[in-house]
């Protein structure tokens, strides 16, 4: 196990896995107290057809699937501020249509045998440094958000008809947290992959909801639950030859469910 | 002085008229009860009062200005404060979203805005729950954060929605004590359907029922004892006549249409 550390790849894998389980902390915190857990997952899944357009237009893969997503998290957020009681109907339609572009993308790009189940499960050991700049930039966002947005995101989230009541822009704050929940989801898909992404931005912040009394500290207790499962998770992936993003998500559930034992036999 | 000046108000969601030619004073320091049957339009008058819904017909002054321009000074307590109680937030945090105007720090709260906040709890009883978990409370006292919430941005004018509905009954009379003390220095707006219990607190009362009408029972609540035990109100009864098109109580009055007023 030592020596795996001096491989760039791992050590790639490794602070791939802290950085984007911190900014899944974050942002799975937010997703889960908005009640958008069903809105992330169909951002994740409509980032396919951004995948399947990159590679057909010869783009960087993280700048299609990143478009796309944001763009679908508007087109959603415009939605459901529009017509909220037919949101599950929209979310499922945008879900669906996004994979299926996707797949049709990369079925007329001439030659490319794209490695679908990358995408789909996760591909951490394939890191490069371009992606932990990427992963690290949008953590740097997310803090900055966070820190300087704090209240009006705490006041839109506990009560946003309240926080419309006392001037604050419900529209704007809704918007921006589908907005990083996609970018985050978009960065996610590189160590856990499109479908198992939504385990990871709700299983850490699940437990970390019992365990914190206000937002800010269930984020950031989410994020080192996060970290410390990828960590585990990995170590499993390395010493069984194993999928990595699927080890981290089991490895998750496994400590979830332990978690719940203790937590109510308390 | 009339703080809100609601004249001939109609208002409809889609089709369907929910106000019909709704006028309605509200004088400083009234103690006003809106009382009616679900769907009579009690929450759709105080969306109005508020300015979250659009005006449609007739028009709306609070505190001679528009809705939205006097949002300030209005207290708002929704109805429903047992949704989200899982949500991790402390008391004080809470407070803390209904402060209004003043400097504010680019990150973080600001100390006055902590006193502020810490002053409003107090004024509730509250004050020794301020680092807890909102869920961790029981539905009055989560009622009374509620208020000082609205509290924390000094109201001239309080709005209640269903204060008491998801409160026992020892709660619904320390809610009401507290918004008889409250009501010393501020106007207090109440719908509610306890009204046995509104009776006695309320100066005022209106009838919401797609129509409006209008009673002062600040005087007259000896009338409203309709079996004559001075501890029963029939509330059937009592409703009937507030809801009744013509007031027999309101019209022999002398003072009749001035201080209030009967809407047909």
């Amino acid at each position: 196990m030592i020596e795996a550390l001096s491989f760039d790849f791992v050590q790639h894998a490794l602070l791939a896995g802290i950085l984007v389980s911190f900014a899944a902390g974050v942002i799975g915190s937010l997703i889960v107290v908005n009640r958008m857990v069903f809105l992330a997952g169909g951002i994740a899944h409509t980032s396919y057809g951004g995948i399947g357009l990159a590679v057909y237009f010869g783009l960087p893969i993280f700048l299609g699937a990143s478009l796309f997503a944001v763009g679908a998290a508007i087109l959603i957020a415009v939605l459901t501020l529009k017509n909220r009681h037919r949101i599950d109907t929209f979310i499922g339609l945008i879900w669906a249509v996004g994979m299926a572009i996707g797949v049709i993308f990369v079925d007329l790009t001439p030659g490319y045998n794209v490695d679908l189940m990358g995408y789909l499960f996760g591909s951490i050991l394939a890191v490069n440094t371009q992606d932990l700049y990427f992963m690290g930039g949008l953590l740097a966002v997310i803090l900055l958000v966070i820190t300087f947005g704090y209240r009006n995101i705490l006041a839109v989230s506990y009560d946003s008809e309240y926080a419309a009541l006392r001037g604050i822009n419900v529209k704007f704050f809704y918007t921006l947290i589908l907005i990083l929940s996609a970018m985050t989801v978009v960065v996610a898909i590189k160590v856990v992959g499109l479908i198992l992404v939504i385990a990871m931005l709700t299983i850490p912040v699940y437990i970390a909801e019992k365990l914190s009394n206000s937002l800010f500290s269930m984020m950031f207790i989410s994020g080192a639950i996060a970290a410390f499962f990828t960590l585990i998770g990995l170590w499993f992936s390395y010493t069984y030859n194993l999928t990595s993003g699927a080890s981290i998500i089991l490895v998750s559930a496994a400590f979830l469910g332990l978690f719940l034992l203790f937590y109510h036999k308390k | 002085m009339t703080v809100i000046d609601v004249e001939n108000v109609t208002f409809a969601y889609d089709k369907d008229i929910v106000l019909e030619d709704v006028t309605l004073k509200v004088e400083e320091k009234d103690f006003l009860a809106i009382i009616g049957p679900n769907g009579g339009g009690k929450s759709t008058l105080l969306k109005l009062i508020l300015g979250i819904n659009p005006l449609q017909k007739g028009s709306i002054k609070v505190l001679g200005r528009t809705p939205s321009k006097s949002l300030s000074h209005i207290g708002y307590v929704p109805q429903n404060t047992n949704v989200n109680t899982d949500f991790p937030i402390k008391v004080i945090e809470v407070v803390l979203i209904g402060h209004v105007g003043g400097k504010r720090p680019l990150f973080g709260y600001g100390k006055d805005e902590i006193a502020c906040a810490m002053g409003a709890l107090a004024q509730v009883g509250m004050e020794a729950f301020a680092e807890n978990k909102i869920g961790a409370l029981s539905g009055g006292q989560r009622q009374r954060v509620m208020i000082a919430r609205a509290l924390c941005a000094h109201p001239k004018i309080l709005i209640l929605d269903e204060p008491t509905s998801s409160i026992d009954i020892t709660g619904q009379r320390e809610i009401y004590e507290l918004l008889k003390v409250l009501n010393e220095s501020i106007t207090i707006i109440v719908v509610s359907h306890d009204i046995s219990i509104i009776l006695e607190y309320a100066n005022k009362a209106a009838h919401v029922n797609k129509q409006l009408s209008f009673h002062d029972i600040s005087d007259k609540k000896q009338t409203f004892h309709t079996h004559g035990n001075q501890d029963h109100f029939c509330e059937i009864e009592l409703l009937q006549m507030l809801g009744a098109k013509e007031c027999k109580s309101c019209d022999t009055s002398t003072d009749a249409g001035t201080n209030w007023r009967e809407k047909k």
